[in-house]
């Protein structure tokens, strides 16, 4: 940081000088996100920071998360499944270290998968625990996990930072000091400002190529722009400020990647609230939408339109856009199909986020334009949840749905778009006892066709992911198939 | 001056009292579960019981007014949900970031006000004074986040002498520490000072126009030694009001601020805790910046009565 406010001559002779050696490449990294875990624990929340700062750089699980999304052998090197598909038995890998030298063993992995799936578990997604029956550590490098049922998703569940393996003796200080096996280990927090992570030098995979890491935390978007260009910072994972992107794409310095992320952005429906309970009235609202105009307007282009519950990316997604496309001529008839030809009042209410602030605007503008009056309510993140997602007080709302495929919500009697369909609740229950990778296939397939056709949701676009960085960085991760900066293959090039 | 002394403490303490129970109470009926925003989306309700019960969410409301403001009186100010670290130590630790920051602020305020309030007032009318009321107008008128996003381009983007924000923390050393909070203090300071100025400036010309100013006039003085052996003292009472209020204003209201330089200090503590339903650490918050609104209140009362005998004998 210092070097920079010398003159750039002063830079240039130095340059000069080591310039015939072997030029020392930058070990250290200073990358900037926009939220900070509220603790460090990815096991007792649901706040994606905590992932953000510690998926993979240092926790691990049995499985993880590739860049594209597909579930890799993560500290267990391989694993079998029974004929019956009810049991696990995963093989892991030796000579595993946590960062305070225990050794990690098959008992670790009972004791994480055992706390989370317990009664006073406080694990965010303790649904990815309930299948399972019981744990067995075999060896000390063999785990048997016997599920009630079989489900394909098993090996997927185990990859999500929920499902990371924690010891017994670290846990009770998890929170503030966080004891992993991953390539970095945690070196210091100063809260509202930046968590440091340093290389972990008995790591027992490919080691991390920087020596230290720092995560700082920036939430405002106008900060945002000028901790990079100032150089503070040397990338920005989720950059805030899509308007901005185009400038850094511009200067040399910068590189810009723009990838998808697992983030579904609907405009959700309370399936139960008359006459949004109508199929007709929901089909119309579908065709009112104009997904383009909304992508240019609130997210400055960056977002690729979806037209049912999935992610683009996934090679499974099946594209339903013709479903619902832009056409208000339609959603009039529609309306008075229904029985509202002068159209009818709802309420749309908006968490904080850019998207649903900037985007329900347009919307409501779109949905005007129909015949379909919104009254439109700003909330924060605390009263939406209360009101929309607990209380189910809503008619319309936007919202990013952002866990891994989580199509399985619709299945949810009780969720808050209150969709109810036991042909579909079918198909998610074959789902999830198959384990014939086409059979698979095929049944999320016809699981993307039915919601779309239902017209359970509007299905706006995926979030876009931007990273800004410097242009020497190499290695940073451009798609977020979960909420993870996995920084262990990020290095500087010269 | 001991009665005096005393009663003032005493409606000290009830203000602190009546504070306590309408934070208390005001921030009960704010809708929003700490436990709900904590899980997110796919928490089950066995989840949600579990962490509200080890929250201490679940008694009722007088037994939980109780156990926090007992453990205030003990120091003890309880444990932050969402950080799970205790409420005591994040505030020791954001109050070395704002309290500074506010000092410098209105060190700065002062140093700019003073001299350019007296220089004013005492050549009323000319040509300086109507340049001072002229750039404190605008001063007063320019909303300082603007301002501060305006020095960030200028200085730390363009000319590159500051980094954009951030706080390496005192133990990188008191001069980089304090130049990390040059331009949020120049920010906060600058709208600061152009009120100090006119304040003082009018409250000297106020001064300069009563009965015992004319009485030294008729004894000799000139203008300006009027000025500066009588009036100067005279008029610190609204400039000390107007101090105090700043000071109190510096250290709650730099939430803006804050956010623009990403300064991990109070302001932004009170809005993160705000959004994620941190009850416990709103209240005690809130609770310690009505103290130091009260205490700075109490302070000023003392100094008038320094400033102004007849306030001590009076009352």
């Amino acid at each position: 940081m210092k070097l920079r406010m010398l003159g750039s001559g002063l830079v240039s002779v130095v340059a000069l000088a080591v310039g015939m050696g072997v030029a020392h490449a930058k070990s250290d990294l200073t990358i900037a996100l926009q939220l900070e875990p509220p603790h460090l624990d990815p096991t007792s929340a649901a706040a994606g920071a905590i992932d953000s700062v510690l998926y993979s750089n240092v926790f691990e699980g049995l499985t993880r998360f590739g860049p594209d999304g597909s579930v890799n052998p993560g500290l267990a090197e391989s694993w079998t499944v029974s004929d019956d598909g009810k049991t696990y038995t995963f093989k892991l890998h030796s000579g595993v270290k946590f960062h305070d030298g225990t050794d990690m063993t098959a008992e670790d992995v009972k004791f994480t998968l055992d706390r989370a799936r317990a009664e006073d578990s406080q694990n965010a997604q303790k649904a990815l625990f309930s299948g399972i029956e019981s744990v067995e550590a075999v060896d000390p490098l063999t785990v048997k996990v016997t599920l009630s049922a079989p489900d394909g998703s098993f090996p997927f569940n185990m990859a999500w930072g929920d499902a990371v393996i924690v010891a017994p003796e670290t846990i009770g200080d998890i929170k503030t000091k966080p004891v992993g096996t991953g390539a970095f280990r945690f070196s210091d927090w100063t809260q509202g400002d930046k968590i440091e992570l340093e290389k972990n030098a008995d790591y027992w995979g490919t080691p991390a190529k920087l020596d230290k890491a720092t995560f700082k935390f920036i939430s405002d978007p106008t900060a945002a722009f000028a901790a990079v260009m100032a150089e503070d910072v040397d990338a920005f994972a989720g950059f805030p400020a899509p308007e901005n992107l185009p400038q850094f794409e511009a200067d040399p310095r910068f590189q810009v990647l723009v990838g998808s992320t697992e983030g579904e952005t609907i405009l959700s429906i309370n399936n139960k609230l008359p006459p949004l309970d109508d199929i007709k009235v929901r089909e119309a609202i579908a065709h009112a939408i104009d997904r383009q105009a909304i992508i240019d307007g609130a997210m400055f282009g960056y977002g690729t339109p979806i037209g049912t519950h999935f992610a683009p990316h996934h090679p499974d997604y099946v594209d339903l856009t013709a479903n619902s496309a832009h056409d208000p001529e339609l959603a009039k008839k529609l309306l008075a199909e229904a029985g509202y030809p002068d159209g009818f009042t709802t309420t749309l209410k908006l968490p904080p986020p850019s998207y649903a602030r900037r985007g329900g605007e347009i919307i409501a503008a779109q949905l005007r334009a129909v015949g379909i009056e919104t009254e439109i309510t700003n909330l924060e993140w605390a009263q939406w949840l209360e009101q929309v997602f607990k209380g189910k007080d809503f008619g319309l709302t936007i919202v990013s749905h952002t866990e891994p495929m989580d199509i399985g919500i619709y299945a949810r009697p009780d969720y808050y778009f209150q969709y109810q369909n036991p042909e579909f609740n079918k198909v998610i229950e074959d789902l999830t006892l198959a384990n014939d990778p086409e059979e698979r296939s095929a049944l999320l397939k016809q699981a993307q066709e039915m919601i779309s056709k239902d017209y359970v949701n509007g299905y706006l676009f995926q979030l876009a992911f931007p990273t800004v960085a410097n242009a020497k960085i190499k290695g940073l991760w451009k798609n977020q198939p979960t909420q993870a900066t996995d920084l262990t293959a990020v290095h500087w090039e010269e | 001056m001991l009665r005096y002394f005393l009663k003032r403490l005493l409606s000290l303490g009830l203000s602190l009292v009546a504070a306590s129970i309408v934070i208390f109470l005001a921030l009960e009926v704010v809708p929003g579960d700490p436990a709900a925003y904590m899980l997110g989306l796919n928490a089950q309700e066995d989840t949600l019981a579990a962490l509200r019960q080890e929250l201490g969410l679940t008694g009722s409301i007088l037994q939980r007014y109780l156990s926090w403001t007992g453990g205030l009186l003990t120091g003890d100010f309880g444990v932050s949900y969402t950080y799970r670290t205790p409420v005591a130590e994040m505030i020791g630790d954001r109050l070395w970031v704002s309290l500074p920051l506010a000092l410098y602020a209105l060190t700065l305020s002062t140093l700019i006000a003073f001299p350019a309030g007296i220089w004013a007032a005492s050549r009323r009318g000319s040509y300086v004074d109507a340049s001072v009321m002229g750039v404190t107008q605008l001063g007063v008128a320019i909303p300082n986040f603007w301002f501060a996003m305006l020095m960030v381009l200028v200085f730390a983007i363009n000319l590159r002498w500051f980094s954009a924000g951030g706080f390496p923390g005192w133990d990188a050393g008191f001069f980089v520490a304090m130049k990390a909070l040059t331009l949020p203090a120049i920010a906060l300071a600058l709208p600061q000072a152009s009120i100090l100025t006119r304040v003082m400036r009018s409250s000297l010309l106020d001064t300069l126009g009563e009965d015992f100013i004319r009485t030294a006039r008729a004894k000799g003085l000139n203008r300006r030694q009027a000025l500066w052996r009588h009036a100067l003292r005279n008029a610190l009472i609204p400039v000390l009001t107007i101090m105090g209020l700043q000071f109190s204003f510096l250290l709650a209201g730099a939430i803006i601020i804050e956010n623009v330089f990403f300064l991990p200090g109070l302001g932004r503590l009170v809005f993160q805790s705000i959004s994620a339903r941190d009850i416990i650490v709103v209240e005690s918050i809130v609770m310690l910046l009505v103290f130091a609104v009260i205490m700075v209140n109490f302070a000023v009362d003392m100094a008038y009565a320094l400033v102004d005998p007849r306030l001590r004998r009076r009352r």
